[in-house]
């Protein structure tokens, strides 16, 4: 049951062949079961996820209008507020903390009956791309256990791929959900920038962050996506517009006549070759199935790197000054008569790892006067250029496509030690956060050198969410029946009982 | 090439409000060459009369009726404190010299 899809189970449900009580548990068995080798979580709740899926059954026998996903359990990635719930976002600097109120993507799955298993673990602050850099040690990836399961939302996409649970909610500001879901075989969406609330989300870049749904398939991504989607007055960027049908697309999955355009920048030098070669793979197969191919030119994505590491940073400089030991999370340092700035100083570097550290300096160099116009303004106009780039493909082509991860899954410890090397593994993510606009990936195969999944990136214009599960849905149904069944049916076992 | 230099790096933390220790500051400060490099690379096309972008939507100014709505009991909002004293956050000393 645990290895079926989040609709399988939402039709089990439907019909009464399961309860959610029942589905609850077994992936808690699971989690039981695996997660001392993955360590996906950071927070298990067996308890309230069955108070919750109780409730779901309750509802369900009384006949009332459920939603399709009301009863299937998630988990949450833990830069999501959830009332009561200790939150850390992965950072030491919130160990322990519990807020008093819920995220309005933690409200929209409560009212939808959806089952909180419980908190993924993540790079601090959202910070990394490897899960390495969370305060409470990394997340090992399913597919081999001495590796990352990219990052930063690493704890929810190795739950997923580790079928600890069907769903899971990611964040994504430089590419969090779609290089994790590509390094751990799984469908994972970044929405368009407002399109999913950002109020309760603890902020890393604002103008970049945004939460996501990860799933097994791209028709359960979809369900997820439509129930955590939607305007949402507490959030001044939530987009007031009716939500993409997103599910309807991924139902249908008919790519005949859509203009594909492959992105020249994102390919060739740098991208390994097991991961061009699968990239290919898909491109014939999508024209197979009717679409056109064109290649389109965005030269500007070859300083979007270094204009996200200047603009990212920059925000979270800001962002992070609220962690001042006065309200809330860790202080440290309180005795003495010692002054609030002593304190606050001594705080912070007791609660903040060497990353968010990193990233704090580096954007306060770059919002520093003499040194704001050559960085942080030049990365700002850099960004313009790179919507203009956008635009100008999207005249081109319905979608742009790209792999999603220039490698596959690396080694912990590998890159840990050099920021640069860590920093490229976005080097395709990233232009989509900088224009604001949606994408996903999905798997695409595994790289005949190493056996390890690679990620299909997708890109569709803002509010044109429902492109991408158009396109990704057609090229999965055709890459399934190719392989006999979902590629995730290829991971390893984990030793788990069932 | 790029370097900052260990009091660059002290300056900077201070400015964060973060105590670094001295290795802390001699290992920033050996990295953030190569970091700054790698960033510099934004200065590398010409960019007069490029238009900044620091969002990726317009933003406007939302009203909305001035209503008290539900919010959180000061209960909820000292949930978290690291200190408390009468409903209130108890801070280290603001003003003045602490010692």
């Amino acid at each position: 049951m645990i290895k079926n899809t989040a609709a399988q189970m939402s039709a089990a449900l439907e019909k009464g062949e399961t309860t959610s009580v029942e589905l609850t548990k077994l992936h808690l068995d699971r989690i039981s079961d695996v997660d001392n080798k993955v360590k996906a979580f950071l927070h298990v709740d067996g308890e309230s996820a069955l108070k919750q899926a109780a409730a779901v059954d309750a509802d369900r026998a009384s006949g009332k209008k459920l939603d399709p996903l009301a009863g299937v359990p998630l988990a949450l990635k833990d830069v999501l507020a959830q009332e009561g719930v200790p939150t850390t976002a992965g950072s030491k600097i919130l160990q322990g903390w519990k807020p008093p109120y819920d995220s309005s993507v933690v409200t929209k799955l409560k009212a939808a009956g959806v089952v909180i298993l419980g908190k993924t673990n993540m790079d601090e602050f959202a910070m990394g791309s490897s899960t390495e850099n969370s305060g409470y040690g990394p997340t090992f990836n399913p597919w081999d256990l001495t590796r990352t399961p990219g990052g930063s939302s690493g704890g929810s996409a190795a739950a997923v791929s580790a079928f600890e649970a069907p769903l899971a909610i990611g964040s994504d500001t430089g590419g969090s959900i779609r290089q994790p879901a590509a390094l751990t075989g799984i469908v994972g969406v970044r929405p368009t920038y407002g399109a999913v609330s950002r109020y309760g989300l603890i902020a890393y870049s604002s103008s970049l962050d945004q939460a996501g749904p990860f799933g097994r398939t791209v028709l359960d991504a979809a369900m997820l996506h439509e129930v955590i989607a939607g305007h949402d007055p507490r959030d001044a960027t939530s987009i007031n517009a009716p939500v993409p049908a997103v599910v309807a697309a991924a139902k249908s999955g008919d790519v005949k006549g859509l203009k594909i355009g492959v992105i020249k920048q994102l390919q060739g030098d740098g991208y390994q070759i097991g991961v061009q070669a699968r990239f290919n793979e898909s491109l014939d197969i999508l024209s197979s199935l009717g679409a056109q191919i064109v290649q389109v030119d965005c030269p500007s994505f070859e300083y979007a790197l270094a204009a996200y590491y200047l603009i990212a940073p920059s925000e979270c400089s800001s962002n992070l000054a609220r962690f001042d030991a006065m309200r809330y999370g860790l202080r440290t340092g309180d005795n003495d008569g010692a002054s609030a700035e002593t304190v606050m100083n001594a705080t912070r570097e007791a609660g903040f790892g060497r990353e968010v550290k990193r990233r704090i300096i580096l954007g306060t160099y770059a919002l520093s006067s003499g040194y704001y116009d050559a960085y942080y303004g030049s990365a700002q106009k850099i960004r313009t250029l790179i919507i203009e780039d956008y635009k100008k493909a999207f005249v081109q082509a319905d979608v742009l496509v790209s792999p999603t991860s220039p490698i596959t899954a690396f080694k912990i410890g590998e890159k840990s030690e050099d920021p640069i090397a860590m920093y490229l593994a976005d080097v395709a993510t990233i232009p989509v956060n900088l224009a604001g606009i949606c994408g996903m990936s999905l798997p695409a195969g595994l790289a005949d050198e190493d056996n390890l999944p690679v990620g299909f990136q997708i890109m569709a214009p803002a509010m044109q969410d429902q492109r991408l599960y158009q396109v990704g849905a057609g090229l999965e149904a055709a890459l399934v029946s190719k392989w006999g069944g979902y590629l995730i049916s290829k991971a390893p076992a984990l030793g788990g009982a069932k | 090439m790029s370097s900052l230099s260990r009091d660059d790096v002290a300056k900077l933390a201070s400015l964060a409000r973060i105590e670094m220790t001295e290795e802390e500051l001699v290992n920033l400060a050996s990295q953030f060459g190569s970091i700054l490099d790698a960033v510099a690379r934004v200065q590398e096309l010409n960019l007069d009369g490029v238009k900044a972008t620091s969002h990726p939507q317009p933003l406007e100014n939302i009203f909305r009726d001035d209503v008290v709505q539900p919010s959180l009991t000061p209960d909820q909002a000292l949930s978290g404190a690291p200190a408390q004293e009468e409903q209130r956050f108890r801070v280290p000393q603001i003003l003045g010299e602490a010692e």
